[in-house]
C-alpha cells in the first residue's frame, strides 16, 4: 500500500503575543511513498519533518491536503483507525510497565471484533519480541534494558498491531556511534522481513543514504527533492541538496560562466568546459571525489595539509574562492600528493561539478562532453 | 573514617546538632515524662515510675472523644482531599483556555489568613440572631435545616470540621499534582493516542502510576498533618474543645498542659507518645503497601 501526500500544509498560530502571523511548518507537500519500501525523511531540524510524521500518524490535524493510504483517504481519520505504528524519538516506553506489558498495550486497545484473547495478545507479543530479537527481555523493565534494546521494544510495540505503516522519528539519534551502525541495519532488515511502508525521519543525511530505498528532502517545509539515494546525490537539483548530501559535504566556490567556460573568481584560466550554460554569476558545487591531482590542472590550491585514510588519501587546501575555509578532496591513496610542495594542482571531474544559479540556488545543468573520466 | 566521610559528617554537624537539641532531646524527654508519675513542675517531682499515666489518658472519656475525632478527621479528609485534587488536577491539565486563572483560584487558599478563612467559614455555617448563615439559607431551599453547625450536633460540627480542612489542604495537594501532571513526557500520551487508547485507560495506566509517587507523598504528608490537626478546630469551634465535643489528640495534650484543665505534663507528654506511636504505625503502614505497589507494577487486569 503506497502513501501519497497531497498539497499537504499545516501552519501553527503564532507564537506569544506581540508577534503576529502563522508559523508555516509544512508547506504544500506533495509525495508518493512506494508500498513496501524504506522511505528517508531528511532535512535539517525545524524543516517540517516531524510535522510531517505527526500528520501521516494522525497526531496533528493537517491545515490543507490530503493523506491517502493506497486509495483510501486518512486525512480525517483518527491514528487509532489507520493501523498506523509509531516509534518515537525517545521511545516513549512506559517506564512502570515490563517489556512485555509495553508489547501488549496496543492490543489491549482493541475493541469489538477484534478483540483478541490474553493468550492470544502473550503469542503475538513473542513473536514480534522474536522478529526484533529481545524476546529473553520480556520481563525486564525499560530501565534495565540498553538504548539500542529500547529502540527494539519500541518497534516491536509499533509492529504488534500489524501496522500498515511504520513511522520511526529520529530512531537512531539517541543511540551511541557504534550501536547506530548495527541499529541502522537492524531496521533495514526488519522492514525488509516485515514488507511493511516505513516511512522514519532524520537529519542525518548518511543514515538516510545508507538505508533509504527512497529519500524526501526537505527544507523550511518545502520538498527539496526526492528520489532514490544515489539518484539525489548525483543529480542535486538546487544548492541545498547539493550541500546538505555526502560527507565530506560538497566544496561550494563563488564562479562565473563566460562563452561555456566555468571561471573561478579570481583566477583567469577557465576550469572547465560547461557547454548551455547561460554566462553569469554562477555557485559551482565540487564534490570531494570530483577532484583529480594532475600537475598542470587549472585549479591551483593552498595545500594545508594531506591526511592519509588507508583507502584514500583526503587532501584539505584553500582557495579563496571557496566559500568554505577549506576544500576537501578524497583521492585514491595511489594518487600520493607531494606534501612538502605548497600549491596542489587538480582537474576536475564534470559529472562531480554542478552548477547552481546565483539568485535562486536553482541547478543549471550542462551537456558533459566526451568522455568521462 | 576515611577523610572523606569525616568531611561528610563534618558538613552536617551543624544540622545535626539543631536536630538533636530541637528534636531529639524533647521526644526522649517527653518519653520519660510520661513515665513519671504526677510529675510537678514546680518542685520538679514526682513519686512515682510507671504506667500509671497511659492508663489514665486511655482511660480519659475526653482523649477516646479526641481519638475518635482524630481518626473520623484522619479518614474522610484525605482520601476525599486527595481524590478531589487529582480530579481538579487533571481537569486542569486538560484544559487550555484560562487554565493559569483557575490555577490562582484554586491556589488562593494556600496564601489566604487562616483567620480570614475562619470568617468566611463563619459566614457560611455560624447561626447567629440575625441569620442562620449562608449554607442554612441553601439548605431551606431543599426544604431541610436549619441545622446548627458550629454548637449543633456532633455529626454537623464534624461535617464543618472536614469540609474546613479539606478546603484548607485542597491548594497544596493541587499545586503538586498539578506539577506532576505536567511533568509527565506527552510522547507517552501521542504513543497511547497513536494505540487508540481510552481516555480513561490513559488516566489509569499511564497518568496514575507516571504520578504515583507524588501521590503516595501526598497521603502520607495528609496522614500526618491530618493526626496532627488542632488549630483548625480552634478557628472553627473556640478553645474550649473539649466542652463542644470536638478536641483532637494535639488538642487533648494542648489542654493537659496549659487549658483550663491543664498543668498535667505527665498525661500530656502520654497522651503525645500514643500520637506518636499512631503515627509512626500508618507512616509505615503506608511506605510499606506503597513500595510494594511500586515493585510489583501494575498488573495486567
Amino acid at each position: 500500500m503506497n502513501i501519497k501526500l497531497v498539497g499537504l500544509t499545516k501552519r501553527f498560530p503564532a507564537r506569544g503575543k506581540g508577534t503576529s502571523g502563522e508559523v508555516t511548518a509544512v508547506d504544500s507537500l506533495s509525495f508518493t511513498v512506494p508500498d513496501g519500501k524504506l522511505v528517508g525523511l531528511l532535512g535539517p531540524s525545524g524543516c517540517g519533518k516531524s510535522t510531517t510524521l505527526n500528520m501521516i500518524c494522525g497526531l496533528e490535524t493537517p491545515t490543507a491536503g490530503q493523506i491517502f493510504f493506497g486509495e483510501e483517504d486518512v486525512t480525517a481519520a483518527p491514528p487509532e483507525l489507520r493501523g498506523v505504528g509509531m516509534v518515537f524519538q525517545n521511545y516513549a516506553l512506559y517506564p512502570h510497565l515490563t517489556v512485555l506489558q509495553n508489547i501488549t498495550f496496543p492490543l489491549e486497545n482493541l475493541k469489538g471484533d477484534k478483540k483478541l484473547s490474553k493468550a492470544e495478545m502473550r503469542r503475538r507479543a513473542v513473536e514480534t519480541a522474536r522478529l526484533v530479537q529481545i524476546e529473553d527481555l520480556l520481563d525486564r523493565k525499560p530501565r534495565e534494558l540498553s538504548g539500542g534494546q529500547q529502540q527494539r521494544v519500541a518497534i516491536a510495540r509499533a509492529l504488534v498491531k500489524t501496522p500498515r505503516v511504520l513511522l520511526l522519528d529520529e530512531p537512531l539519534s539517541n543511540l551511541d556511534a557504534r550501536l547506530r551502525l548495527q541499529t541502522r541495519e537492524e531496521i533495514c532488515k526488519i522492514q525488509r522481513a516485515t514488507g511493511i511502508t516505513t516511512i522514519f525521519v532524520t537529519h542525518d543525511q548518511e543514515e538516510a543514504m545508507s538505508i533509504s530505498d527512497h529519500i524526501v528532502v526537505m527544507k523550511n517545509g518545502v520538498l527539496m527533492q526526492q528520489g532514490e539515494p544515489q539518484q539525489v546525490y548525483d543529480d542535486p537539483a538546487n544548492l541545498f541538496v547539493a550541500k546538505f548530501l555526502g560527507t565530506p559535504p560538497i566544496n561550494v566556490f563563488d564562479a562565473a560562466v563566460k562563452g561555456g567556460k566555468l571561471y573561478l573568481k579570481g583566477a583567469d584560466a577557465p576550469v572547465l568546459d560547461v557547454p548551455g550554460v547561460p554566462d553569469g554569476p554562477v555557485w559551482a558545487g565540487i564534490r570531494p571525489e570530483g577532484f583529480v591531482p594532475d600537475g598542470t590542472g587549472p585549479v591551483a590550491c593552498a595545500l594545508s595539509r594531506v591526511e592519509v585514510l588507508g583507502r584514500d588519501v583526503s587532501i584539505v587546501c584553500t582557495h579563496p574562492a571557496c566559500q568554505a575555509d577549506t576544500i576537501r578532496a578524497i583521492i585514491p591513496s595511489r594518487n600520493l600528493v607531494n606534501a612538502a610542495d605548497p600549491t596542489v594542482h587538480f582537474a576536475l571531474k564534470p559529472d562531480k561539478v554542478f552548477l547552481f544559479d546565483k539568485a535562486d540556488e536553482r541547478r543549471l545543468p550542462f551537456a558533459l562532453s566526451g568522455a568521462r573520466r | 573514617m576515611d577523610r572523606s566521610s569525616r568531611k561528610a559528617w563534618l558538613y552536617l554537624l551543624p544540622a545535626a546538632a539543631l536536630l538533636a537539641v530541637f528534636l531529639v532531646y524533647p521526644v526522649i524527654d517527653v518519653l520519660i515524662y510520661s513515665f513519671e508519675e504526677g510529675f510537678n513542675f514546680a518542685s520538679q517531682s514526682y513519686w512515682g515510675t510507671g504506667w500509671y499515666n497511659y492508663s489514665y489518658v486511655l482511660h480519659d472519656p475526653y482523649f477516646l472523644q479526641a481519638v475518635q475525632n482524630t481518626f473520623v478527621l484522619v479518614i474522610i479528609t484525605v482520601p476525599v482531599s486527595t481524590g478531589l485534587a487529582l480530579a481538579i488536577s487533571a481537569a486542569l491539565a486538560s484544559i487550555r483556555p484560562l487554565r493559569n486563572l483557575y490555577q490562582t483560584i484554586y491556589f488562593l487558599p494556600y496564601v489566604t489568613n487562616t483567620l480570614a478563612v475562619g470568617l468566611v467559614f463563619m459566614v457560611l455555617f455560624q447561626k447567629t440572631e440575625y441569620t442562620d448563615g449562608l449554607v442554612n439559607l441553601m439548605l431551606r431551599w431543599f426544604g431541610a435545616g436549619p441545622i446548627d453547625f458550629i454548637n449543633g450536633p456532633h455529626w454537623a460540627k464534624m461535617f464543618v470540621l472536614c469540609f474546613y480542612t479539606i478546603w484548607v489542604v485542597m491548594p497544596f495537594k493541587i499545586l503538586v499534582l498539578t506539577g506532576a501532571l505536567a511533568s509527565v513526557n506527552p510522547d507517552y500520551y501521542k504513543a497511547a493516542r497513536v494505540d487508540g487508547t481510552s481516555r480513561t485507560r490513559i488516566f489509569f495506566r499511564i497518568t496514575l502510576p507516571m504520578i504515583a509517587p507524588m501521590l503516595v507523598y501526598l497521603v502520607i504528608t495528609g496522614f500526618i498533618g491530618a493526626f496532627k490537626a488542632y488549630s483548625d478546630a480552634v478557628a472553627l469551634f473556640g478553645t474550649d474543645l473539649n466542652a463542644a465535643g470536638m478536641n483532637t489528640i494535639v488538642g487533648y495534650v494542648y489542654d493537659m498542659l496549659y487549658g483550663d484543665s491543664g498543668g498535667y505534663p505527665s498525661y500530656a507528654s502520654a497522651a503525645a507518645i500514643i500520637l506518636f506511636v499512631i503515627v509512626l504505625t500508618i507512616t509505615c503502614i503506608n511506605l510499606l503497601i506503597s513500595r510494594r505497589v511500586s515493585e510489583g507494577g501494575v498488573h495486567i487486569q
